[in-house]
């Protein structure tokens, strides 16, 4: 087996490409075979660099080490001084922007990318997700073994109540708690289904995950499996992502040869079968009941509850239903045990969670960091600030479900107890960073178009009231509303987070809400003077004395 | 992209059946049976579904399923198509993200650019142009996907290049 000590990551996004990224990848290829180093040193691609100037990108890892823009001249001295003398090359690394002076940094993995403290995406970027020999060699399938060979599974359940992690997926619903219920509930068989149908607008954690680092979904499966007393489970991956789904088919089929799922698994009586199963394009899907619906042959549209998933899910048996994200921070907790779990992220909220940035900054992507960092060491550390150095107007959080928050509440810790009181949701860890250029009117009438759009029809008051919030966001954009419209969405808004079926009905109007608690002003100025403040909608573009900023 | 098969009703028998094959007749195989189909042919001919049923004759669950079942279930994919739609088809991702980062500019050139409305189809059958939901590629939006090439960071001025490249 090779012993990979080293990893170039080169950038071949479509920039990169048009800049030579394919002559330095064979560079490096060659390079690396002159220096003898093709036993240890693995050369792999990656394509989500977010914006970067300089392009193409190489990243060597394990020091993290990140080479922009590199030319194939510059291939040489990269590959004789890093990775055969060990040195960086400090001359030909990335230029970084400036640290905003009062942020210091995290304490934790040096290198020139900003640091996280990474638990779910340890090793994606790292390891070949194509590997199972490199995930085991990164501690991979050691908690199943220790699960499976030492643990009975009520200690396993009890372990992962222990560190207080919560679902990923929006909800926050403790784990261990949902796991103890199926676990408790009888009936048989029982089923594992992992939601990977990844939809809400701006969030693309799940993908990453799978596609950096498929075996720990697989191997955080198996493991509730053994826990709840379940032998099959379904990893359901949405139809958008077809190399997500390529990556678990293949892990799957590693996994299997190698005696670390299937019959008989690290030779003990357990035996646990993964099923891929792709979706066809439908947010509703990822709502739990809809996506057993849709697993089951049918429309996804979510069942009446009670009875929860836990009792009757997966053709009507007690099913776990999980995300990714949370799934893949339980073989770490069963590894490292649930105090050292603890320790990661506030006391309430236990761990770290991945956020996805994107809108109006500088570096748009994805980051792992402990719960209760705030917006604005996001914005500033992770964002490297604020695109065209423009004000900051308002984040999205947590997708197009979740809410806003003003730029007056850009200080407050993003845990989940923190948000709640703040009146904020973390949701899926989406934050769409929006600056002063956006219209808060234009931007509702997006989301309520996104909801019309989503909308399964199954429910009365979120099939109406999405196409008529719609309508009206779009009347007064135009320059058409009136004053009482406003009325009309306060009563729209309240019936339908009451009274749908589902969580989409229930928080279609959440971002509408914000909007008019805390930029009424604006809003009314479409409606009452007729413009947009911002010049975003379609009528007169004026902007009127009292909304003026020196 | 796999290449499309052109007569689709020679085919469809034999891609039924490859596709049960590989699934299974079972009621969780029922999407992804539509999907091969979906993917080989570019949409879901009403004959498949037939002949899907056929397929599957005894009650699953104690429910029978017929034809209308699968009908209910093909409809409701935006990812399917029960029409034949344009050779290339472009998904255009008009979820917050991307309209905040500036996709309001790019869909209108894409669609000066085409002479087609969200929707649409043009006549000699090149083209489809969609809206679709965010694709999870946000970290480069706007985005757009040309049936499985995913353009990110697109500006308006990318837009011509970018659909010269589909014959």
């Amino acid at each position: 087996m090779k012993v990979i000590r080293s990893m170039v990551l080169v950038s071949v996004d479509q920039a990169s490409l048009e800049h030579g990224a394919e002559q330095v990848f064979h560079a490096f290829l060659e390079e690396i075979e002159e220096f003898g180093l093709s036993d240890q040193v693995a050369v792999s691609t990656i394509r989500d660099v977010s914006i970067h100037e300089d392009v193409p990108l190489v990243i060597v890892y394990p020091d993290a080490a990140v080479y922009a823009p590199v030319k194939v001249e510059d291939v040489h001295t990269i590959v004789e001084e890093h990775l055969f003398k060990g040195n960086i090359v400090p001359s030909l690394l990335a230029m970084m922007h400036e640290l905003v002076p009062e942020i210091a940094w995290m304490r934790g993995r040096r290198g020139a990318l900003p640091v996280q403290k990474r638990i779910v995406l340890e090793r994606a970027g790292i390891v070949d997700p194509g590997s199972i020999e490199d995930y085991i060699l990164y501690d991979g399938f050691q908690a199943l073994g220790k699960a499976l060979t030492r643990m009975k599974p009520a200690e396993v359940i009890a372990e992962v109540e222990k560190s207080g992690l919560q679902g990923r997926g929006g909800a926050g619903f403790p784990t261990g708690r949902k796991w103890s219920f199926v676990a408790s509930t009888p009936g048989s068989p029982k089923y594992v289904i992992c939601n990977a149908d990844e939809s809400e607008p701006g969030t693309f954690k799940d993908r990453l995950i799978i596609e950096g680092d498929p075996f720990s979904v697989i191997e955080a499966m198996t493991i509730t499996g053994y826990a709840i007393g379940a032998h099959q489970g379904y990893i359901y991956i949405r139809g958008e992502y077809p190399l997500a789904y390529q990556r678990i088919e293949h892990a799957i089929e590693q996994a299997e040869a190698h005696g670390l799922l299937g019959n008989r698994i690290f030779g003990t009586d357990f035996n646990f079968h993964i099923h891929p199963h792709a979706g066809a394009g439908a947010y509703i899907c990822g709502e739990e009941t809809a996506l057993i619906e849709s697993l089951e042959g049918k429309r996804g549209m979510p069942r009446a509850r009670p009875p929860y998933p836990t009792t009757f899910g997966l053709f009507g048996k007690p099913t776990v239903v999980n995300n990714v994200e949370t799934l893949a921070n339980v073989p770490a907790i069963l590894r490292n045990g649930a105090v050292w779990y603890r320790d990661v992220g506030s006391p309430k909220s236990t761990g770290t969670k991945v956020y996805t940035i994107l809108g109006n900054v500088n570096f748009t992507g994805l980051i792992e960091v402990p719960m209760g960092i705030t917006l604005r060491e996001v914005i500033d550390i992770y964002g490297k600030g604020m695109k065209n150095d423009k004000r900051l107007k308002l984040v999205q959080t947590g997708g197009s479900s979740g809410t806003i928050a003003p730029a007056s509440l850009q200080d407050t810790p993003m845990d989940f107890d923190s948000f709640r009181n703040a009146g904020v949701s973390l949701g899926s860890g989406a934050l769409l960073v929006c600056d002063e250029d956006t219209c808060v009117v234009d931007l509702a009438k997006v989301i309520l178009r996104f909801f019309r759009n989503e909308c399964c029809g199954k429910c009365t008051p979120c099939r109406i009231g999405t196409l008529r919030l719609y309508e009206i966001m779009n009347q007064i954009s135009k320059g058409e509303g009136s004053l009482s419209d406003l009325a009309e969405v306060k009563k729209i808004s309240e019936a339908m987070s009451e009274v749908s079926n589902c969580g989409l009905g229930q928080t279609a109007s959440t971002a509408l809400r914000d909007i008019l608690k805390y930029f009424r002003e604006e809003v009314e100025a479409h409606i009452i003077d007729r413009v947009c403040p911002v010049g975003a909608c379609p009528i007169a573009i004026r902007k009127p004395e009292y909304l003026s900023v020196a | 992209m796999a290449q499309r098969i052109n007569k689709p009703e020679l085919h469809i028998v034999e891609l039924v059946n490859q596709a049960v094959e590989k699934h299974g007749v079972t009621r969780d195989a029922v999407v992804p049976i539509l999907n091969e189909i979906n993917r080989a042919l570019g949409y879901i001919p009403a004959s498949a579904l037939s002949e899907i049923r056929r397929h599957i004759p005894t009650p699953q669950e104690g429910v029978f399923l017929a034809d209308s079942h699968l009908y209910s279930a093909a409809s409701f994919y935006s990812l399917f198509s029960l029409k034949p739609i344009g050779r290339h088809v472009i998904r255009f991702c008009e979820s917050a993200p991307c309209h905040v980062m500036g996709g309001r500019e790019v869909i209108q050139v894409l669609q000066d650019e085409l002479g087609l409305k969200p929707g649409e189809t043009s006549g000699d059958m090149k083209w489809s142009l969609l809206m679709t939901s965010c694709i999870g590629i946000c970290g480069v939006g706007p985005v757009f996907v040309v049936d499985e090439d995913v353009y990110g960071n697109v500006t308006p001025e990318r837009v011509p290049e970018i659909l010269a490249r589909y014959h």
